[in-house]
């Protein structure tokens, strides 16, 4: 099981990702440079967070055109693992390979904090070792992760269980003081219709090691590789 | 032909500078040479008040790698081949302009200083000051400055890990923003900010140079403000998303011998860039401003030398390997020229092509006249220093009620309104965040080991006695590190006063210089590295002198820290330490000025005491005894008592030893030396033991519990209204609430 870890110009949660798949995890990992396009060689490939070419213009809007892109397009198209965290989620949206748009936090301020996930959709290659309604503990760290789509896209994602994670309280109800960004109906990260993009604003890789303050990353990662286990990869 | 004194203060020299420059150079200076001159003699770039007062501070010690003044930034030995980089620095003239832009450059600085040395940026700390928040020009200078520091930090990808934010009118209209960096890198890969190598290349590398920031060092940095000068364009635009790229590139080129030295362009741009690299090289060099890539048109020679544009830095490589550097700059999109070459006869020559603009020697640009001046202590101070505070009413309001004040102060409240826009977490080795103890800890990869970090400076204790005040600065964050359990290893600083040439400054200066230096003597803790930003005042009054430390301690294993907030229902609390003084800490104190209105006393320091309780805490963290730790200082025991509360979600019932013989003075008196700590109740007595073997008074204060807060005699409240008041103080004085 091999992953790889995308570098964009600005992208700086490639080494926590690094870090987090391989030293704690111990699972096989590589960096790849944005003008990378063979993407052969793995088995999931993890667009991490930062602020890609300093998110000038859009977060994500100049990364989506990176050669890796078109690459990681085809890999997605292929039924290959694509997680997309915090800049990797904008990055996903602004080349269509999952829907909506990430609009700066509704109080206009960046946000550095802890936040409660409610698991709302087990059945994705990504939340496939939680439990139902499982709440998370995960942290945000962003400026601009308020989820916008309309509202025929909003009821489309519901019907299709493609939220996957909602921003909730410590017992899993999604309020409105539970959710750091206005983003809508409280989403914190979404799939695609066929379960392999995933697209989230909070940073699993910042707790996978209890030094840190939590563990509840590893379900997620853990997750992508039991999936991956179960096709033999 | 006589300059013009126009020109003179344009670059902020004097008359008598400029006589010597002649005598010096034979000959009149051209005006390039002039403006080289007026940059690298000024404050900012050549201390000279400042400089035969920072040799008081000691700067050796067998950790010590680089000590200050000699690199970019100082370094220490921590062990394993590892060395930590750390440097402080103000922003604070481009801050009080424009906020945003100012504060934002103030971090691309201080993170350029240390990854020039060849280390990795691991964390951002910073100090601020502010006037009230009741002002609207505060506020909107405030919320510029943090999202600036936040802009500029979180897209660089480096954590904000610590800091602190202070309120008072003495920095109304003129913020201190101290930014403060800490890079990690082994210690034989340590990179030198020199060119040397007769024929070896000199890099410019990074972003094209445009107007922008001339006369930044010597016009904003080195002098006080005039009414109504329009002071915006020496401020600089930042980009961090250039600086990143200019950090990765430059941490590429780490190891490789081909590079003999990288230095950054800071204040005073190309100019002391340069000279500074063939100074500590002992080199000439010979550029060429053609060379330099341009985002304007027309610029002359002189303004490229003098440009403060960002996100630059220069190269010295060995000859024939400048293709190499050049392809590692290419791959992260940047691009990089060959501006001169190092020479051996110590002139330092500026060419436009053909032409010459400029021939000095370097010696000469790097030894400013130095001044030693005759500092006398304010007459106006007597009187606030000699105010009998027993006379003053004890108590005026209901002690719950002052308590609560306080608690709301934003000196005391909680910072989280600001921490919380800086990404403290990237990098994933922040184990104590802000906010959870009195010092951030992160662990160092590779190592059992975690590094602590803190900063700290009392501008009212520095106005009333600054050698105190100063002291106490170096006291105190050694007291932050010390209670997380880091033992302290060395500091960085930067000293913000007013105008030195105003004799009541240039004494603040000294004493605060030497109450920091004996403090640092006593608790045997160097300085590395720091800064200085001196003509702080508008309208000819003067900030509070206030000296500003950034310490970094040494925890042996990282996951054995301790954090303030109380952990266990039925644990004893404790008060280590405290020492002999008349006024009980009132002096200076956070309630004299909440509750009177008053900036007044005579603060006192006992460093032996304080070297004894700092070496109990640490002692008692390494050995598992401590549940919770919090050092007793702004509000003094009881805000101390109820910030371990707030923190650790659950109360407190006990009583408060009678200090002065006064109510105020026992609740909220600021006596130094001073920690409060929680241990569960069969390590009272190993506790007790520990202290007493060291001298160290223990006083057992009472018990953690249930949902109330209780001082008997003076106060029982319930817990969520201490932790509303703290909670919500900050973002009530911000929006304008009372």
């Amino acid at each position: 099981m091999r992953f790889g870890v995308v570098v964009f110009p600005g992208t700086w949660s490639d080494t926590d990702c690094y870090h987090a798949l391989g030293a704690v995890l111990g699972y096989r990992v590589d960096y790849v440079w944005h003008q990378q396009t063979d993407l052969s060689a793995y088995n999931g490939i993890v667009l991490p967070g930062g602020f890609s070419y300093g998110d000038y213009l859009r977060p994500g809007a100049i990364a989506r055109f990176s050669p890796v892109m078109a690459s990681v397009a085809r890999f997605a198209a292929d039924g290959g693992l694509v997680i997309g965290i915090c800049n990797g989620f904008q990055v996903l949206c602004e080349a269509g390979l999952l829907p909506g748009v990430l609009l700066p936090n509704s109080h206009l301020q960046y946000r550095c904090q802890w936040t409660n996930l409610r698991v709302d959709n087990t059945m994705t290659p990504y939340t496939g070792t939680c439990r139902p309604g499982q709440v998370l503990r995960v942290p945000i760290s962003h400026g601009d992760g308020n989820y916008y789509a309309d509202e025929a896209t909003l009821t489309d994602l519901e019907r299709h269980g493609q939220v996957v994670f909602r921003y909730c309280t410590p017992d899993g109800e999604a309020t409105p003081e539970s959710n750091p960004n206005g983003a809508a109906r409280n989403i914190a990260g979404i799939c695609n219709q066929q379960r392999n993009v995933l697209g989230m604003m909070p940073h699993p890789e910042r707790c996978c090691e209890q030094v840190l303050g939590g563990t509840d990353g590893r379900f997620i990662f853990q997750s992508i590789a039991s999936y991956l286990e179960a096709l033999g990869g | 032909m006589p300059v013009d004194q126009r020109v003179l203060d344009e670059i902020a020299l004097s008359r008598a500078e400029y006589d010597l420059i002649v005598q010096r150079l034979g000959r009149e200076p051209s005006d390039v040479e002039l403006g080289m001159f007026g940059a690298l003699w000024s404050e900012h770039c050549g201390y000279k008040h400042s400089k035969p007062l920072l040799k008081l501070f000691p700067s050796k010690g067998p950790r010590v790698l680089v000590g200050p003044g000699a690199e970019n930034a100082g370094a220490v030995d921590i062990g394993d081949g590892v060395a930590v980089v750390m440097k402080m620095e103000s922003h604070n003239h481009p801050s009080a302009i424009e906020p945003y832009q100012g504060a934002a450059t103030g971090v691309g600085g201080i993170v350029r200083d240390i990854f020039t040395m060849g280390a990795r940026p691991v964390a951002l700390l910073n100090s601020l000051r502010f006037g009230p928040l009741s002002e609207p020009r505060n506020r909107y200078l405030f919320g510029g400055v943090v999202a600036g520091i936040a802009g500029y930090g979180n897209c660089l990808g480096i954590p904000d890990v610590a800091g602190e934010v202070c309120f008072s009118p003495a920095y109304s209209h003129n913020p201190l923003v101290n930014a403060m960096c800490v890079g990690l890198t082994e210690a034989r890969s340590l990179v030198r900010g020199q060119a040397r190598g007769l024929g070896n290349l000199l890099m410019l590398v990074g972003s094209d140079t445009g107007r922008d920031g001339i006369h930044g060092a010597s016009g904003l940095a080195s002098r006080t403000f005039e009414a109504g000068r329009e002071l915006r364009p020496t401020v600089q635009v930042g980009n961090p998303f250039l600086e990143k790229l200019l950090l990765e590139a430059c941490l590429e080129l780490v190891g490789r011998d081909y590079v003999v030295g990288i230095n950054d362009l800071g204040a005073a741009g190309l100019t002391s860039s340069a000279v500074e690299a063939a100074a500590r090289g002992g080199s000439g060099l010979d550029i060429d401003v053609l060379q330099v890539p341009r985002r304007e048109q027309d610029m002359t020679a002189y303004e490229v030398m003098l440009s403060e544009s960002q996100e630059r830095m220069l190269v010295a490589v060995k000859q024939g390997f400048e293709d190499r550097v050049e392809a590692v700059f290419r791959r992260w999109g940047l691009s990089s020229v060959v501006l001169g070459r190092v020479t051996s006869d110590g002139m330092a020559r500026v060419r436009e092509g053909d032409r010459q603009v400029a021939e000095v020697p370097v010696a000469l640009f790097t030894d400013p006249p130095q001044y030693r001046l005759e500092g006398r202590m304010p007459k106006e101070l007597q009187p606030h220093r000699e105010k009998r505070l027993d006379l003053l009413r004890d108590l005026p309001e209901e002690p719950g009620q002052l308590l609560l004040r306080l608690l709301a102060s934003p000196n005391i409240a909680s910072k989280e309104w600001v921490y919380r826009q800086y990404d403290h977490q990237v990098l994933t080795n922040t184990v104590v965040s802000p906010g959870a103890a009195d010092a951030a800890v992160l662990r160092v990869r590779g190592t059992p080991r975690g590094i602590a970090l803190a900063t700290d400076g009392n501008g009212r204790l520095c106005y009333l006695d600054p050698y105190v005040g100063g002291a106490l600065a170096v006291a105190e964050a050694a007291r932050n590190v010390a209670c997380v359990g880091a033992r302290p290893l060395a500091l960085t600083d930067c000293l913000n006063f007013g105008n030195p040439e105003n004799p009541g400054v240039y004494w603040q200066l000294e004493q605060a210089i030497r109450g920091m230096a004996d403090a640092c003597r006593r608790l045997d803790v160097p300085v590395i590295s720091g800064n200085v930003s001196l003509y702080n005042e508008t309208q000819g009054k003067p900030i509070y002198p206030t000296p500003v430390v950034g310490m970094l301690g040494l925890v042996d294993d990282a996951a054995r820290h301790c954090t303030s907030g109380f952990k266990c229902p039925g644990d004893v609390v404790a008060l280590l330490g405290g020492g002999a003084d008349p006024q009980g800490g009132l002096a200076g104190s956070e309630y004299l000025e909440v509750a009177h209105g008053l900036v007044v006393g005579k603060p006192v320091v006992d460093l032996a005491a304080e070297a004894r309780v700092q070496r109990v805490v640490v002692e008692a963290i390494s050995r598992g005894l401590l549940h919770s730790a919090h050092d007793c200082a702004d509000g003094g025991l009881a805000v101390a008592l109820a910030e371990c509360s707030i923190l650790g979600g659950m109360g407190f019932q006990g009583q408060v030893p009678l200090v002065a013989g006064r109510g105020d003075a026992s609740l909220f008196g600021e006596a130094a030396s001073r920690i409060v700590v929680s241990v569960a109740r069969a390590d009272q007595t190993n506790l007790e033991g520990l202290a007493r073997a060291h001298g160290v008074p223990c006083q057992v204060l009472g018990r953690v519990g249930n949902a109330r807060f209780a001082l008997k005699g003076y106060l029982d409240l319930p817990l969520t209204r201490l932790a509303a008041a703290w909670r919500g103080g900050l973002e009530d004085a911000l929006k304008g609430l009372p």
